[in-house]
């Protein structure tokens, strides 16, 4: 797949011709295997072959973006057009421009894992298989299992520009989940198990499963808590979801147009001390790591947040340029594909971990609720204004323990209260896939309004 | 372009070739689709044009069905060898004896919807100038109106489908629409107000001050929630309004009837068909025929003719949405609910414009009922779990409601309840029917759907706030 590189170099030199002032092309080939499993039977396979270019052209500080799949010279042409028009209709923005080379990217060891490809499609199936047999076999109140997913990927991206930014690598990446069924006394409940990583041999079947059984038999019989304020765990993934949202509102483009609660904060407290958190583009664990961002800049380790104070804003080069004083690019140019222009988002946020064990995390709230998964929080949650209110699931907690299982309710607060109430976060983190990808831990906030009966 | 038939996007015979080497190793139904979309998108931010794009994609999916197994693969390109290799590809991993496809019939052209303005063939200026009077438009409505975001999308999206039991069919559909999102500030308080306007129509339904009264729209709702009290919370009467309201009974009942749900036993909906669900005057369809909806195509993406289906009939439900797939598992036939978000996707049961059908009562009349409750007008959007039929939605504008009154706005409310229950309990819709146009996803694919109704009362639902 290196003939990627050269095709990059074509795009821009066909945009440059095209009008352009200055030009950055995206390249990508990802090839994939999808598989549905349903009742220990394939429901279907998927074989994704897809190949693309996403080119970015400047005008005199006008900006356009275009993408094609046809990557012949004729096809590449016709994709430099449209950047360069697309550039013609928008209004000049003095920020705008092309990125400049920003040195050399370090290889993140790991990122893609040579074993996959010797993974036939046979041992992938049975291993989505026995992920699905393990959430059966766990519990006997498991009584189906909506479709079980296993899904690998393998990709190349290259990137160049007249500027000369120019770099390629490869990653690979393989995840499964699925979505328990349980049944007791008439009540049906549901739950998720996932893993992921690099490779399919780092996924744990049994464990997959198992989470799923176990989260959907946790909610059985589950009762809507009385409405009140009161202290509140939220599970790793739920956590995780939260973080994300808190990433997205510290990043610099909704900060600098006046999208972020957190806008004119910096330096300032805006949680409690427990609370660090980091993005982190070159974690070797994370999902999103890559050696250098969409617009190239090397990646690295950026301090959001430390013992509760507001440390830095999420940058790409164009927010960077608009902010002035000095700001760089903190290499958060995020890509979804060729099919979008790159925009600011986290890589992988990461909460650094307390001390206290989940355990010691219930017996600290005392009396409360614990939440094991959120329903509605991409529309539940006002990004400007951080006021929230979502659907909830999950425990009581009584005397310091779990006690009975509670849905149908609703969490309430507005980020910035609930970050100023933060009375400890959990020793143990996980990698969520949700808000992102996020290392999270549990946490405890001292105080949230729970909606029930 | 109205009247024109649809191009095919290939020849009949190359059609026929590559459904019938998917099924050299065997099947019992194999299809190919081919699509070609191309689209551009605009947007405004702080009074400057900016986000400019184009984008094309081309290419073709294969699937081969043998008993309960689907074998799937895509390729990017429409190139003879493109399609040879996907169907190659899907066919890779079945190892039978060959199956021969039925002679393609070339389906009876189906009625496209009238596209008056092309949108593509208006200039990139025009479009920009729309939304630069979207800006001006919103800015207008009040000195606290501190932002606006407006985008464009237009897309045109052709496809052919041929099929193992001989369907050829194509349709050529064209999507415009536009969204608008005012915030309005006062001291520390931050409101949005977000309206959009589309369908499967041309560039003529953004303009004639169309697009401005959706930005003036937008701005009125972010003045108006500047006043908001915290929410209540606890179980009350719920009057939910017109048009996007409707999402609630897609999440909250359409997504239950799509068939993959029934079958999988992730439905609250199994064993309902003619059971009663509501209360007799209570009627609901799928209709992917509505001229010029969001949600309408004149084919579903398997070929089939879209229709309207009646979902609900005197408070009982009348029928499940199929695809070809899940049709034949029941013996049944599609009811033209198979939908794909692209080439890269299988189809699945999916909605088109689902919406309760209008009653006969003005929408003040349900207010004017209730003593103490809650109005939630439109939703930020909302999730339900199909198996137990548990929901949560976001109010994005709510209001009390007190002795048969409106009064103050609210923040930060969330409607959470159970379907059937909440079904159960709509006791009165109103006549002020409305279609508004939403993006729905489900099993990792994203398809333009239509949400619509009149304004709705639920005799009892939990509304989560804040105000405990």
């Amino acid at each position: 797949m290196a003939e990627l590189e050269p095709i990059a170099e074509r795009a821009v030199e066909a945009a440059l011709a095209a009008g352009a002032g200055d030009a950055e092309a995206f390249c990508q080939d990802a090839t994939g295997l999808e598989l549905r499993i349903f009742e220990a039977e394939v429901e279907s396979l998927t074989e994704a072959g897809e190949r693309g270019l996403g080119l970015r052209a400047w005008l005199d500080h006008r900006a356009g973006y275009a993408y094609g799949t046809d990557l012949s010279e004729q096809g590449i042409r016709e994709i430099a057009g449209g950047a360069v028009e697309a550039a013609r209709a928008v209004d000049p923005d003095e920020h705008a421009a092309a990125p400049e080379a920003a040195g050399a990217a370090v290889p993140i060891p790991g990122l893609a894992d040579p074993e996959a490809a010797a993974w036939t499609t046979e041992r992938k199936l049975e291993l989505a298989l026995a992920v699905e047999r393990a959430a059966r076999e766990a519990d006997r109140r498991v009584i189906a299992i909506e479709t079980t997913v296993f899904v690998d990927d393998r990709g190349t991206v290259a990137l160049a520009s007249s500027r000369g930014v120019s770099g390629s690598f490869e990653i690979t990446s393989c995840y499964a989940y699925l979505q328990a069924i349980a049944e007791a006394d008439g009540d049906k409940q549901t739950g998720l198990g996932f893993g992921l990583g690099r490779s399919p041999a780092a996924l744990d079947p049994d464990a997959i499963g198992r989470e799923a059984a176990e989260r959907s038999t946790a909610l059985l019989g589950a009762t809507k808590p009385a409405s009140r304020t009161c202290p509140v765990v939220l599970d790793q993934t739920v956590a995780a979801s939260f973080a994300g949202f808190i990433g997205g509102v510290l990043c610099a483009d909704a900060v600098q147009r006046g999208r972020s609660p957190f806008a004119g904060r910096l330096g300032e407290e805006i949680g409690s001390s427990p609370l660090t958190l980091a993005d982190d583009g070159a974690d070797p664990a994370g999902l999103n790591s890559s050696p250098f961002d969409g617009e190239g800049t090397p990646t690295g380790r950026t301090t959001l947040i430390e013992a509760g104070r507001l440390g830095a804003y999420l940058h790409d080069s164009y927010t960077a340029r608009r902010e002035g004083g000095g700001a760089r690019s903190t290499a958060n140019a995020a890509r979804a594909g060729y099919r979008s222009a790159p925009s600011v988002s986290t890589s992988n946020l990461v909460i650094a971990p307390g001390e206290l064990s989940f355990e010691g995390l219930l017996r600290e709230a005392g009396d409360g609720m614990y939440v094991t998964d959120v329903a509605g929080l991409h529309s539940g949650v006002n990004p400007v204004s951080g006021t929230f209110s979502v659907g909830a699931s999950g425990r009581a907690i009584s005397g310091g323990e779990l006690a009975e299982p509670a849905d149908e309710f609703t969490i309430a607060s507005d980020l910035a209260s609930m970050l100023a109430a933060i009375r400890a976060v959990g020793a143990e983190a996980r990698w969520v896939p949700f808000g992102g990808s996020v290392s999270a831990p549990a946490i405890l906030i001292g105080e949230m309004a729970i909606g029930g009966a | 372009m109205p009247g024109r038939p649809p191009e095919p996007l290939l020849d009949p015979e190359l059609a026929r070739r590559i459904v019938g080497r998917a099924l050299r190793n065997g099947g019992d139904f194999a299809e190919l689709f081919c699509e070609e979309r191309s689209g551009l998108s605009l947007s405004i931010d702080e009074s400057r044009v900016e986000g400019a794009q184009r984008g094309a994609d081309v290419g073709a999916g294969v699937r081969v069905v043998i008993g309960e197994t689907t074998y799937f693969a895509h390729v990017d390109g429409l190139a003879e060898a493109d399609l040879e290799r996907a169907a190659d590809a899907a066919a890779a991993a079945l190892s039978g004896e060959r199956a021969e496809p039925a002679p393609l019939e070339p389906t009876a052209a189906p009625e496209l919807q009238e596209i008056e303005t092309d949108p593509a063939a208006v200039s990139a200026e025009r479009k920009a100038e729309l939304l630069r009077a979207c800006d001006e438009t919103a800015r207008g409505a009040g000195g606290e109106v501190a932002q606006v975001q407006a985008g464009y999308s237009e897309a045109r999206r052709r496809i052919t489908v041929a099929s193992s039991e001989g369907t050829f069919a194509s349709d050529d559909r064209t999507r415009v629409r536009l969204g608008v999102q005012a915030v309005a500030r006062r001291d520390g308080t931050v409101e949005t107000g977000f309206e959009t306007l589309g369908g499967h129509r041309g560039f003529e339904i953004v303009e004639d001050g169309a697009a401005e009264a959706t930005a003036a729209k937008a701005a009125r709702t972010a003045l108006t929630l500047l006043d908001a009290q915290p929410a209540p919370a606890g179980a009350m009467p719920v009057v939910v309004g017109g048009g996007f309201g409707g999402v609630l009974f897609h999440e909250m009942t359409g997504h239950g009837l799509e068939a993959d749900h029934i079958q999988k036993g992730a439905s609250v909906y199994i064993g309902k068909l003619g059971e009663p669900v509501a209360q007799p005057f209570l009627v609901a369809y799928d209709d992917g025929r509505l001229p010029g909806e969001w949600g309408t195509d004149a084919i579903d993406d398997e070929g089939t003719p879209t229709r309207r289906t009646p979902v609900i009939e005197e408070g009982r439900i009348t029928a499940y949405l199929y695809d070809l797939l899940r049709a034949r598992k029941d013996g049944a036939a599609s009811t033209g609910n198979g939908r794909r978000q692209s080439f890269r996707h299988l189809p699945i049961p999916r909605m088109t414009n689902t919406y309760i059908a209008p009653g006969e009562a003005e929408p003040e009349e349900l207010i004017a009922e209730v003593d103490r409750g809650f109005y939630a007008v439109s939703f930020a959007g909302g999730q339900v779990d199909p198996t137990t039929g548990d929901f949560v939605f976001g109010v994005s504008e709510g209001y009390l409601i007190e002795g048969g009154e409106v009064t103050s706005p609210c923040r930060g409310a969330t409607l959470i309840g159970n379907c059937l229950d909440v079904l159960g309990r709509i006791d009165a819709v109103a006549s002020d029917f409305e279609v508004r146009t939403g993006f729905c996803g489900k099993g990792g694919q994203s398809v333009p759907v239509g949400v619509g109704q009149g304004h709705v009362r639920i005799s009892e639902l939990t509304v989560g706030g804040t105000s405990v």
